[in-house]
């Protein structure tokens, strides 16, 4: 009888590569940020330019999340998203239009006050819009990706149409309220207020939601039908009402990224949902369809290159986000935060 | 003869097969049938429409794969035969090395997107080529210098294609001049065109495609490399797309961002597939025809039918005539809905 092999397990320490692998898409961001400092000849510009970046990647993360986790959850290809953000910005313009006296006095509380009257606005309207999009439009073609695509694109048509109809063809111009004009001065360089308070806006929707998906029940029973429904369902939850769910909440968060998005531009056109949808298609993909973490940390590169591309080559803003799009899907296929589908 | 002509893809269907011959003839005798400016512009829009038509649905209906850069591919042809003609001077050659260059170009470009979006999945090609055709579009109004920015650019055909060139004198009451020449240009050049789709749909290489679309789990099973299929597909697709717009070009004597890149058109083509009859080739023609004739009639139709109701609240904005995309966009998902083999596959089940 042979002695049995020794048995000698090595813990092999784990690789730099491998241990930073997960962390490379977090650090992609200052890592971008350091570039755009060396290739940025002046630090002022350089700061100006960085928070605006971040202000356009949490406006556009906050349209995209809902499209990624209705993505996620239900495999279903939202090609009229777009309309949400529409609908939101001028559901939300309209309101503020209307509460002229309060937008234009100096107070900053009557100002907040109204803004938040818009954005509740804004959302509720394409909240129930996304209920009424998800029953009408997209429940009687689940399962089926093609025609997803062709009636969601439908979709979008006809909300742009309407639009159009109950606002009129011309573009609408607004001004932001009192106490979001102009700049502070931070070292040297001028930092918009409004652009201040996206950021901020943008954390905390950020950090809500990594809240309720994280630590609360119907966030662990979302994150497990990204993972398979199927055994979510098995296990006797109704994931068709969490999915009508996480629809309703998405398109409301569509309707609010509008709202700061129109007040961004301070210009809204019908259309200005369709041209949203590129960066926050660009912005799913290199996230990875389904993720939401993915999606933040894609919406910062994407704000980040544009403004960066912007000032230093004002022609290939857009093409340098198709640039970034291709790099990271070079590097890795599925996006950088792949959700494993058990299929 | 015809079998072999139609690659063995007869219309099974006698009204449609009725309807497909009398646009057919219409095509053909246009100029003589129909004399008059906008009449042949807009048969020779049909034709071309027909071809773009047809290359989109041989992605969309036989692939399986959703699209938003077909217009891209359409421009690039239209592009090269632009630059082409003006910086090699009026000649056929110019025309023969634009539309071929730009069907290189095309393909090319579909290659590269295809190879990075649809290895993954097919439903991030829908979502990337969104993505590049606006960034093309925009890069081409901003690189005036080459493209003409968003005047686009005006140049000359071969004399042999313009009103100018007159050969013998009238036939039927009709000038023989070369418009006319133009015409036929177009019209035998998307013939021969929808005739080789209709072969590469009826090949081996379209049953693969059909297979791929109903099953692309099993077919990969079976032992097609589905990635290569696919990719095939979509450069093929768009070179005859860049060869649409190369007539296009050639027809209009113009190119310019709204004419050959617009998203508008986009939308345009994905209604005429979704109406004609996806994965059918004739559908292709039954939808431009449908599509291009509405478009140039409708819209007065709908100009009536809103003054008719004036004074009823809101029921005049929903009709006017601008906003014709409202009804055609609830029409598209009714058939999207109801009606997913289109006027074609209607018309054959109820044989």
């Amino acid at each position: 009888m042979t002695a049995a092999p020794e048995h000698a397990p090595k813990m092999a320490q784990a690789g730099f590569a491998e241990r930073i692998g997960p962390w490379m898409p977090v650090l992609l961001v200052p890592v971008l940020c350091v570039l755009g400092f060396l290739a940025i000849p002046n630090t002022s510009s350089w700061l100006t330019l960085t928070v605006s970046g971040l202000a356009m990647g949490m406006m556009i993360f906050i349209m995209a999340s809902g499209l990624t986790l209705v993505f996620g959850l239900m495999d279903v290809i939202n090609f009229g998203h777009g309309a949400f953000v529409s609908v939101g910005a001028f559901v939300g313009i309209s309101v503020l239009l209307v509460l002229g006296h309060m937008t234009e006095a100096p107070s900053l509380m009557l100002n907040l006050a109204a803004l938040l009257v818009a954005v509740v606005g804004a959302m509720i309207a394409t909240g129930a819009m996304g209920y009424a999009f998800e029953k009408v439009i997209v429940m009687p073609v689940y399962g089926h990706h093609l025609k997803q695509i062709l009636v969601t694109m439908g979709g979008l048509i006809v909300v742009e149409q309407l639009i159009i109809v109950l606002w009129g063809p011309e573009e609408i111009y607004i001004n932001r309220p009192e106490a979001l004009k102009g700049a502070i001065t931070f070292a040297g360089a001028a930092l918009e207020k409004y652009r201040l308070v996206a950021v901020a806006v943008g954390l905390i929707v950020f950090g809500a939601m990594r809240y309720v998906l994280r630590r609360t029940k119907i966030g662990l029973i979302v994150r497990a039908g990204v993972q398979n429904g199927e055994m979510v369902e098995a296990l006797g939850y109704r994931l068709r009402l969490v999915f009508v769910g996480v629809f309703i909440a998405g398109s409301a968060l569509a309707g609010l990224g509008g709202v700061m998005w129109g007040l961004y531009q301070e210009v809204i056109t019908a259309h200005m949902g369709n041209q949203a949808m590129i960066l926050i298609f660009i912005v799913v993909i290199i996230g990875g369809l389904g993720s939401v973490e993915g999606c933040f940390i894609g919406a910062l590169l994407v704000g980040l290159m544009q403004n960066y591309v912007a000032f230093l080559e004002p022609k290939a803003a857009l093409i340098s986000n198709i640039g970034l799009m291709v790099a990271i899907l070079m590097w890795r296929p599925m996006g950088m935060i792949p959700v494993v589908k058990a299929k | 003869m015809i079998k072999s002509l139609f690659s063995d893809d007869l219309p099974r269907s006698v009204v449609l097969s009725v309807i497909l011959g009398v646009i057919l003839i219409c095509l053909a005798l246009a100029p003589f049938l129909f004399p008059g400016v906008r009449t042949v512009d807009t048969a020779a829009r049909i034709c071309i429409f027909i071809v773009l038509v047809a290359s989109y649905d041989l992605l969309l209906g036989y692939g399986g794969i959703v699209s938003f850069a077909h217009t891209m591919f359409f421009g690039v042809g239209a592009y090269g035969v632009a630059l082409a003609l003006t910086h090699m001077g009026r000649g056929f050659d110019a025309i023969v090395v634009g539309a071929l260059s730009g069907a290189v170009v095309a393909a090319v470009l579909a290659l590269v997107i295809g190879l990075f979006s649809l290895r993954v999945r097919a439903i991030f090609f829908a979502m990337i080529t969104l993505a590049v055709a606006s960034a093309v579009a925009v890069l081409v109004s901003q690189m005036s210098g080459l493209t003409g920015g968003e005047d686009g650019l005006t140049f000359k055909t071969p004399r042999a294609l313009t009103p100018a060139f007159k050969f013998g004198g009238e036939l039927f009451g009709v000038k023989l001049n070369g418009k006319l020449l133009a015409y036929y240009f177009v019209f035998f050049g998307a013939l021969v065109l929808f005739l080789l789709m209709l072969r590469v749909v009826n090949s081996p290489f379209g049953r693969v495609l059909q297979a791929i679309r109903e099953n692309d789990f099993r077919a990969e099973a079976i032992g097609y490399r589905v990635v290569y299929y696919r990719v095939a597909a979509t450069c093929l697709s768009a070179a005859a797309a860049a060869l649409a717009g190369s007539l296009y070009a050639v027809w209009l004597r113009y190119v310019g961002p709204d004419t050959t890149l617009s998203m508008e058109i986009m939308i345009d083509i994905l209604l005429m597939v979704v109406i004609g009859g996806m994965g059918t080739m004739y559908g292709a023609v039954i939808g431009a025809t449908l599509f291009v004739v509405a478009q140039n009639y409708l819209q007065n139709l709908m100009g009536a039918a809103a003054g008719l109701v004036e004074g009823v609240p809101l029921l005049p904005d929903l009709l006017n005539a601008d906003r014709w995309l409202l009804w055609l966009g609830v029409l598209f998902i009714l058939s999207v809905y109801f009606f997913p083999t289109g006027v074609v596959g209607r018309l054959r089940a109820g044989r």
